[in-house]
């Protein structure tokens, strides 16, 4: 293949290209040639750096050791705050076990006494119309040891006792209280009689209306105390038996009262002991809010040697509170075998009532509202009208639930030749 | 027959005094084993809760009065909490257990009864009650509790000392969340 020969004007075109690419390169190296730092500057831009990073070191340093002197205080406070907890928990216990001391170690007779009580006064409208602190009762007890313990109450009735005065000082519950064991207690001295609803528990913020309910005022008769002794045995599942032989009752034979169950109550007062009484007591309390029980007693002569006159007493009732609905029954009956009570229809004396309630909680406390009807008779047992009948509706008003602001109105009738005594009563009742 | 039934009455009376003696202090379960039992067996260390001023207004309207200690111990493990507390029923304080399990009552249980009226209120057919009931915000029982006649102070005793358990827990319960 022949050698291609290169024509002039090709040349020329050539550098022509060249001259023309080198023109356009020329200005941009010179402006790069501009723009770069001279050595100068850069040794100053160094410099300037490496102060920056010496002081950057620096200043690492100085926060290092404040890291270290940080922790350090950490260290201490840690420390501190646990030698402060422990003689926190030292001053903690000591302080308890000086509490602990107070409240049981020092066997001082103060700290084994303890006190309660309970009082009310009423106001009773209608034949009364009258104020009356009815009864102030101090609680004492006192615990010998472990197993044997003394309760006590003594009662002012009526705010003044004394000569020509309207109340009685009296001793209400004196006796001493012995555990057998963790079912078996046994009583010795002048206590309560297991018998009805109020005859154990009649503080007043435990029940309704002012004045205690009639029937078990006068038939029962609640406060019915005696002197004696007892025996009380629990049962697993709410079942408690209760024995007790005690002084008797001792009615009258002749006037007004005679053969009246409450004018027989000596109070333990140089009460005579010719005839005791033999109480026993079956109670169920296995259900929350509910209490059955049944009690009898036995007299070989209510008149202590007069008339010989035996007496049998049974009573029954329920106690219920389920929720803020309530329920109060009871059945008294005394029958009296001899002649002399025969004659006055008093051989057959008899009362019940029965007691619906309804409480809840209202501002400030709680309050109940109730009615009673009320039916007794202390000569059932006469062709004659004898019976009486009350019913009574009312208020109760806790603000505490040891203190009762109360109000009810009774209308009463009476046998043939009484007048009823319809009023209204107001009371106010705390215990402690 | 009188004269004889008085004489067999004073013999029971002396007698009486003469059996062995037995303590008031009815011991129903040993607190340490209520509390192994809460836990199954194995309790976990106790632990102790200060009463800070802050919590003493509301133990004072649970209780009526101050409680008058410092701290109180307790066991805890996951949401569940053993209290150990003592209330005063008419004279004597009733040692009651109480378990509370993510805020409610799991099981309350007089321990040591010391009262010589309300023992009705060791036995489940009244503890029952408890179980499941919580705090209302006004440091009330979530539902009521009915009560033993003859047995209201001892009733008493125990409704607060598990409202003052579950305020216990809900404390420290907060101070884990």
């Amino acid at each position: 293949m022949p050698k291609r020969k290169t024509k002039p004007w090709q040349y020329a075109s050539t550098i022509t290209i060249a001259v023309a690419l080198a023109c356009m390169l020329v200005p941009q190296t010179v402006a790069a040639a501009e723009k770069m730092p001279s050595p100068e500057d850069m040794w100053a831009v160094i410099q300037a750096q490496q102060r920056q990073i010496a002081d950057l070191i620096k200043r690492l340093d100085i926060t290092d050791g404040k890291i270290e002197a940080t922790e350090h205080k950490v260290e201490v406070t840690e420390q501190k705050v646990a030698e402060t907890e422990e003689k926190v928990e030292a001053a903690g216990a000591m302080i308890e076990e000086t509490h602990a001391q107070n409240a049981s170690g020092g066997d001082g007779w103060w700290q084994r006494t303890s006190l309660g009580g309970y009082g009310e006064m009423h106001y009773n409208g209608g034949n009364a119309d009258e104020i009356d602190f009815h009864r102030f009762v101090l609680y004492v007890g006192h615990e010998f040891n472990d197993r044997i313990r003394l309760k006590s109450e003594i009662e002012l009735e009526h705010s003044i006792a004394g000569e020509g005065k309207n109340g009685e000082v009296e001793l209400e519950q004196a006796f001493v209280e012995f555990d057998i064991n963790d079912q078996n207690t046994t009583r010795a001295g002048l206590f309560l009689i297991p018998v009805g609803i109020m005859n154990e528990t009649h503080e007043p913020p435990t029940f309704y209306g002012v004045e205690r309910n009639p029937v078990e005022k006068n038939i029962i008769p609640t406060t019915w105390w005696e002197g004696g002794v007892s025996w009380a045995t629990r049962f697993g599942s709410g079942f408690s038996v209760d024995l007790a032989a005690h002084s008797g009752l001792d009615v009258p034979d002749t006037g007004g009262n005679a053969y009246k169950i409450r004018s027989g109550r000596k109070k333990v007062s140089k009460a005579p002991a010719k005839d005791l009484a033999y109480t026993g007591r079956v109670k169920w309390s296995g259900m929350p809010g509910v209490e059955v029980a049944v009690t009898g007693q036995y007299q070989g002569d209510i008149t202590q040697g007069n008339t010989d006159t035996e007496a049998f007493f049974i009573e029954a009732h329920t106690n219920i509170q389920r929720g803020p609905f309530g329920l109060r029954a009871l059945y008294a009956r005394w029958d009296l075998n001899g002649p002399e009570p025969k004659m006055l229809g008093r051989d057959e004396q008899y009362g019940w009532y029965v007691e619906p309630s309804y409480r809840t909680e209202v501002p400030g406390g709680e309050a109940g509202i109730f009615v009673r009807y009320n039916e007794y008779d202390m000569a059932a047992g006469g062709m004659g009208d004898s019976k009486y009948t009350e019913t009574s509706f009312g208020i109760n008003y806790w603000p505490h639930p040891d203190v009762v602001l109360k109000f009810d109105y009774q209308f009463q009738n009476a046998p043939q030749g009484e007048a009823g005594d319809d009023r209204a009563n107001l009371g106010v009742g705390f215990q402690f | 027959m009188q004269f004889c039934l008085r004489h067999c009455i004073l013999a029971c009376v002396m007698l009486t005094l003469a059996l062995p003696a037995a303590s008031a202090k009815d011991v129903y379960q040993d607190p340490s084993a209520f509390v192994a039992d809460a836990f199954g067996g194995a309790a976990p260390e106790p632990k102790l809760l200060w009463v800070t001023r802050k919590l003493k207004p509301r133990v004072r309207e649970i209780l009526d009065r101050n409680l008058g200690q410092l701290r109180i111990r307790y066991w805890a493990r996951e949401s569940r909490t053993v209290w150990i507390l003592d209330e005063i029923g008419k004279t004597k304080p009733i040692t009651t257990g109480i378990v509370i399990d993510n805020g409610q009552i799991a099981q309350l249980k007089p321990l040591v009864y010391r009262e010589s009226h309300g023992w009705e209120v060791r036995y489940p057919f009244f503890t029952d009650q408890f179980i499941g009931l919580t705090l209302n915000n006004d440091n009330k029982l979530s539902e009521h509790v009915d009560g033993i006649s003859g047995a209201t102070l001892s009733v008493s005793a125990l409704k607060r000392v598990a409202r003052l358990a579950l305020y216990f827990d809900a404390q420290v319960s907060a101070k884990h969340d």
